[in-house]
């Protein structure tokens, strides 16, 4: 009973979701309509004056936007030079810098996360450098990076490495602290040592946390990613979008758009997935 | 002197908070236990029944006072006592099968997995648990969590048993039952239990004998009952006994009135190292004209 009205209800959030998205289409196909073209005597001024395919407000009509779509992902891989990638190299190079930091952020948040979580005293000795460090822009991080390290894709990855770590050290800790008394009480009348007790009790009671704190730092390492490449250029999609952006190509910056969404859908999705294999009721 | 369990003038004082003076929960603690025997002890809450259990397990600190078992001081957990939780304090993200192995691989480390699962099915079968070894707490109800707490607690063949209001959070249909059982596998194994509980006719029904708690704080232990009904006695016959009601209405009598002033006007000549071991119903002192409802009885 209650299977196929969640079913249905699945199945009608499907057909809405396509119904918005039809009405989205629309409206941006009445938006870009092509303007009545003034009609020239002579059919080379007419092309100087850009009249074929030029849309009202500049934005690019439904078809040339799915024209791009399908040129970029029809050949993602060509690699014609420094400012013409194809899109899955660009994505690649971001994919890359995010999991390079993340991974960093990640051996260097969890252990230090458990280590905080196991001890109130650290616990309260480091919450201020934390929650100081916390709102930072990793932005700012930028000139220091740039200065220091002297290379700028190192200086992107320690970008992505100083927002990604906040989340992922604050849950962890928080979920090493909150492990129930009950769980490690049965492991001390088992005489279980500190070692076995930090993986078979504290890891797996804390696992869900630590991996909601690992989703959320992807997500904002995902989002900085696009701002940092802007700024250092050279690969990556938020390179891209910029590259773009100077030559005037609204419908590959729209593509470009389109595609970090979806990007970052992904990651999330994966995410979610590693987070049920390790979530529990109690 | 010889007792397998040997509480010595235990002491729980707690360190003063804001400033006020420092609260002592219980004070001159003094019982033994005799291997195979099964106490249980009574009291209302906050009178710090549950600091005692932590202290016989290791888990908690006396101010002073010690705990022998076994001709060896407690200190610290150990795997020679067996707790369960009044939570069950099973671990959510491991099967049944699993929570009882993890106690079974820290007793036996050198046991192989086949020896593991030996050991787990042997104790979940002996609760009734059989099919049931891999579902998670959270497909379990509340009476078949508990009962793989107690596996998980026999199932490290502790020399004692230490068990924290077990049944509290359960229905009173499945709580009879599981008593039941309970009765049935410590008769079997010659378990030595220590319990607490708030329920009297639990008591009754379980405990060799019962201890009667003061009301707190500065608690302490006023008398022994002596459950003198046979071991044999189980749920459908108990309450068909007169002997019953004569130990229940003491220990209720206890529990309503004497709990609260004990401390402040304790009977003549109480000593609480030598605590009076009571029978009610068979102590024509103890209760006037209870020896001739006993006659009448026999």
């Amino acid at each position: 009973m209650f299977k196929s009205f969640a079913r249905s209800q699945g199945l009608r959030a499907g057909v809405l979701s396509a119904c918005i998205l039809a009405l989205v289409l629309v409206l941006w196909h009445l938006a870009t309509a092509p303007v009545a073209a003034p009609q020239y005597a002579d059919p080379e001024y007419a092309r100087l004056m850009g009249g074929k395919g030029q849309t009202s407000s500049g934005l690019p009509s439904l078809p040339q936007m799915g024209t791009a779509i399908w040129k970029h992902l029809s050949n993602p891989f060509y690699d014609n030079g420094p400012n013409d990638k194809g899109i899955g190299i660009q994505v690649g190079y971001s994919i890359g810098r995010v999991l390079l930091g993340f991974l960093l952020a990640a051996a260097v948040a969890i252990p230090l996360g458990f280590v905080i979580g196991m001890s109130p005293l650290l616990f309260r000795a480091l919450n201020p450098f934390i929650q100081v460090l916390k709102p930072i822009s990793p932005l700012a991080w930028m000139p220091l990076a740039l200065y220091t390290i002297k290379d700028s894709t190192i200086s992107s990855i320690f970008v992505i490495f100083i927002c990604s770590i906040w989340p992922m050290l604050i849950n962890t800790a928080h979920g090493v602290a909150s492990v129930r008394r009950d769980w490690l009480n049965v492991a001390r009348t088992l005489e279980v040592g500190r070692v076995r007790t930090a993986l078979r009790v504290v890891l797996p009671a804390a696992a869900p946390t630590i991996l909601t704190g690992m989703r959320i730092s992807m997500g904002i390492a995902w989002l900085v990613i696009v701002a940092a490449e802007m700024l250092v250029g050279g690969t990556g999609i938020g390179y891209f979008v910029w590259n773009e952006w100077n030559n005037l190509s609204l419908t590959n910056v729209i593509f470009a758009i389109l595609m970090i969404g979806v990007v970052g859908m992904l990651l999330d999705l994966v995410f979610g997935l590693l987070t049920r294999l390790v979530s529990y009721q109690e | 002197m010889s007792a397998f369990l040997q509480v010595d003038n235990l002491r729980k004082v707690f360190p003063s908070q804001r400033g006020g003076a420092p609260l002592t929960v219980f004070d001159e603690v003094n019982f033994t236990i005799e291997q195979g025997e099964f106490a249980c002890i009574i009291g209302h809450s906050g009178c710090g029944k549950s600091t005692i259990l932590n202290v016989l397990a290791g888990l908690d600190e006396a101010s002073s006072g010690y705990v022998i078992m076994d001709g060896r001081e407690v200190r610290g957990p150990s795997l020679d006592r067996g707790v369960v939780f009044q939570g069950h304090a099973l671990m959510p993200w491991l099967s049944a099968e699993r929570n009882v192995a993890f106690a079974v691989q820290s007793r036996w480390p050198q046991y192989d997995a086949r020896k593991v699962k030996a050991v787990c099915d042997q104790y979940l079968g002996m609760v009734g648990l059989s099919g049931s070894e891999h579902k998670r707490p959270s497909e379990l109800s509340g009476g078949m969590k508990q009962r793989v707490g107690i596996a998980r607690a026999f199932a490290i063949e502790p020399k004692m048993l230490l068990l924290d209001e077990p049944f509290g959070a359960l229905d009173a249909l499945t709580r009879g039952v599981i008593q039941e059982e309970l009765l049935k596998i410590c008769a079997q194994t010659r378990q030595t239990v220590f319990m607490i509980t708030h329920d009297v006719d639990e008591a009754i029904l379980l405990a060799d004998k019962i201890l009667l708690m003061t009301n707190g704080p500065d608690a302490r232990i006023a008398e022994v009952v002596v459950n003198t009904m046979p071991r044999s006695r189980n749920r459908q016959t108990l309450h068909k006994d007169p002997q019953f009601y004569r130990i229940r209405n003491h220990l209720v009598d206890f529990l309503v009135n004497r709990s609260k002033t004990f401390r402040d006007e304790p009977p003549a000549g109480f000593d609480p190292r030598n605590l009076p071991y009571l029978t009610p119903g068979l102590d024509p002192a103890q209760a006037p004209g209870a020896g001739a409802l006993a006659g009448a009885a026999a």
